[in-house]
């Protein structure tokens, strides 16, 4: 088999959260780091869709930001189809690149320029790469995907305020389209919207990646969303990857305590009666994490090692209580 | 009719003409609609626009250029206003000291003022916007720096800057300062004194802007900041960019007749209203009333529409306020 599509190694990213300089040296305090992002490793084979699930500051948005190249990580590195998005002398193989990855945002309300009309918005990939010469053939192009994501050819002459959030974020990915993408990176496309829409714009997504053989990774703290989607997914916590595993097996199987408890907070429709693992406590303030693993204050399996010693990341579990204790079932 | 178009017009009511040209469009707006509620601010903008035509039309309308000596006639001076009992064909508002007719010498003043404030405004603005995307884009060392040079400009009255830039000019310049130098001169002087308040507002908005992500996705296919700022920021900008441009004309103006009333603006030669005023402040002791009575109320008339039109602006582009 070849090498995955996306490899993602070791990333880390650290934000500088300290005051100003004038303000230290006057008020007193020191240089202050936020580890949002921590050696975190993944690969996504082509076609498939990875999910990233966690709660509120897992560091899902840093990772997604840096794979696609929107923000330089402190380091490790990613690589896309062979080529790395962090070095510096591959920079023109990234320029060709750089057209084959796109991505969709949260929010369908700031994602489209207001002062576009939709044309130019879906249009502006088109003309950045010089994919297609001459006014009327982009125009019929803009027509086009705008067919294949279900809306009108003629709302092109329209401004993004002309529409409902569904709707605009149909424009948001007929925009990822445009370049011929093969890789699109989904941030929460779909948190912004009503349920109903949810699944109108999850199912578009689902048949364009049928369609085109697209490769996804996408983000998500609604595992609901995420079990209808992902082939195979990632759980993060306080910036780690605590749990990777295929879909099928992370929803029948949770091995982690914390995907047990994320698991047990998805509401059940059917009233089966299964056991859940309460959700207590929140997430740890990442400027100063507990030591350890950094999930020990909320784990109800944790023991001495945990509180000293920082989990690896182990056949797809990074638990000192998975890896080298027995687990209660 | 095939169904995606049956759709299309259940979807889309109200919205059917998708492009109904731009004049349409004006009609239709919002700012349009509140600018037709507004009964001030349509007598002010009538007001302005019909400064401007004068001003535009200056030469035809006067009865002679008040800047050509040799249509000047001593015999013509201190004439008093056409209405009372020493009045004078063709002498409208009367003249001044030099034969020089008050109507003529308004028109053209007002010519003057008009073009030094537009072009102050809009070289203050040129500078202001350019200053205040760079730092707001970049942010960090960049902002910090252009930022401390606006706060250390804005610790000093515009007028005092206006002045230094003045006199430097002056004393650099000496006696090679013709009449259309100094109005270059003034327009410098203005538009360096005004630059800080498009510079801090800009910046404002681009950094709530460049957090968007619609800049994320102009980033991501590629394009270079300079591209990214002035097509997807700067028009995002714009709003409260047109509501000072327009407070600000009525300040440039302002300035300009302080400058010449204080005798470092505008020569009398080639007076502006601030000139003109300070021309007839000589004489209001003399009686001769007129000849600074009328520049001085074309000239707050002129300060106050601009000013309306501007407050309105403002309150129609608030959105709370809607």
């Amino acid at each position: 088999m070849s090498a995955p599509f996306v490899q993602v190694r070791n990333l880390r990213r650290v934000f500088d959260v300290s005051k100003p300089w004038l303000n230290r040296v006057l008020e007193g305090g020191h240089l202050e780091y936020l580890k949002a992002v921590d050696s975190v490793t993944f690969d996504i084979r082509k076609g498939e869709t990875f999910a990233l699930v966690g709660e509120s500051g897992s560091g899902k948005t840093t990772v997604a930001r840096m794979v696609v190249g929107l923000l330089p990580p402190s380091s490790g590195n990613v690589l896309i189809d062979g080529v790395s998005m962090t070095d510096p002398r591959q920079a023109p193989a990234r320029r060709r690149l750089r057209r084959r990855i796109q991505m969709i945002f949260q929010d369908p309300y700031a994602s489209l320029n207001p002062r576009f009309r939709v044309d130019a918005i879906i249009a502006e990939p088109i003309r950045a790469f010089d994919l297609i010469q001459g006014e009327r053939d982009i125009q019929a192009r803009v027509g086009e995907l705008l067919s294949l994501v279900g809306l009108h050819p003629d709302d092109r002459l329209k401004y993004p305020h002309e529409f409902s959030g569904g709707q605009r974020q149909r424009i948001a990915i007929a925009r990822a389209l445009a370049s011929d993408a093969e890789f699109i990176v989904c941030d929460e496309p779909t948190s912004a919207l009503d349920v109903s829409v949810q699944a109108q714009i999850l199912n578009l997504m689902r048949d364009l990646q049928d369609k085109f053989g697209l490769t996804y990774m996408f983000i998500s703290h609604n595992l609901a969303v995420v079990r209808h989607m992902a082939s195979r997914v990632g759980v993060m916590y306080l910036g780690r990857i605590v749990e990777i595993a295929e879909g099928r097996e992370l929803f029948a199987r949770p091995r982690m305590p914390y995907t047990k408890m994320l698991l047990g907070a998805v509401p059940d429709l059917a009233m089966s009666g299964r056991q859940r693992v309460p959700v207590k406590g929140d997430i740890p303030n990442p400027i100063d994490p507990p030591p350890g693993c950094a999930f020990n204050p909320r784990c109800p399996l944790a023991f001495d090692l945990c509180r000293k010693e920082t989990p690896e990341l182990i056949d797809g579990v990074a638990c000192h209580a998975v890896n080298t204790a027995p687990v209660p079932a | 009719m095939s169904e995606a178009v049956v759709r299309h017009k259940v979807e889309d009511r109200g919205s059917r003409a998708a492009s109904p040209g731009w004049f349409r469009r004006t009609l239709d707006s919002d700012l349009f609609y509140s600018f037709r509620r507004s009964k001030i601010t349509m007598i002010a903008a009538g007001v302005t626009l019909l400064f401007f035509l004068l001003a535009i039309f200056a030469s035809a309308l006067a009865v002679q250029n008040p800047f050509d000596p040799a249509q000047l006639q001593l015999m013509n001076s201190r004439i008093s206003p056409l209405w009372t009992a020493d009045g004078q064909s063709p002498f409208l508002l009367g003249t001044d000291e030099q034969g020089r007719d008050v109507f003529s010498a308004i028109l053209y003043g007002l010519r003057i003022s008009l073009v030094v404030g537009v072009l102050g405004v809009l070289f203050s603005g040129a500078l202001g916007i350019l200053l205040g995307l760079t730092a707001g884009y970049f942010g960090g060392a960049v902002d910090g720096l252009i930022m401390r040079v606006a706060d250390v400009q804005l610790s000093f009255p515009a007028i005092l800057i206006a002045l230094l830039i003045n006199g430097i000019a002056k004393s650099v310049l000496g006696n090679r300062l013709d009449e259309m130098s100094m109005l270059g001169v003034l327009v410098l002087a203005i538009g360096l004194s005004f630059w800080v308040q498009y510079a801090r507002t800009v910046r404002g908005s681009v950094m709530v802007e460049k957090n968007k992500d619609y800049v994320a996705a102009a980033q991501l296919i590629g394009l270079p900041a300079p591209v990214i700022m002035l097509r997807h920021v700067l028009p995002n900008t714009m709003g409260p960019i047109l509501v000072i441009a327009t407070i600000n004309l009525a300040l440039a103006i302002i300035t300009e007749a302080t400058l010449s009333f204080l005798g470092s603006g505008m020569p009398e030669t080639m007076p502006s209203l601030g000139t003109l005023i300070r021309i007839g402040n000589n004489y209001l002791f003399a009686g001769e009333w007129w000849i600074v009575a009328f520049p001085g109320l074309a000239l707050a008339a002129l300060i106050l529409s601009i000013n309306l039109l501007g407050d309105w602006l403002r309150d129609a582009l608030n959105p709370k306020l809607r």
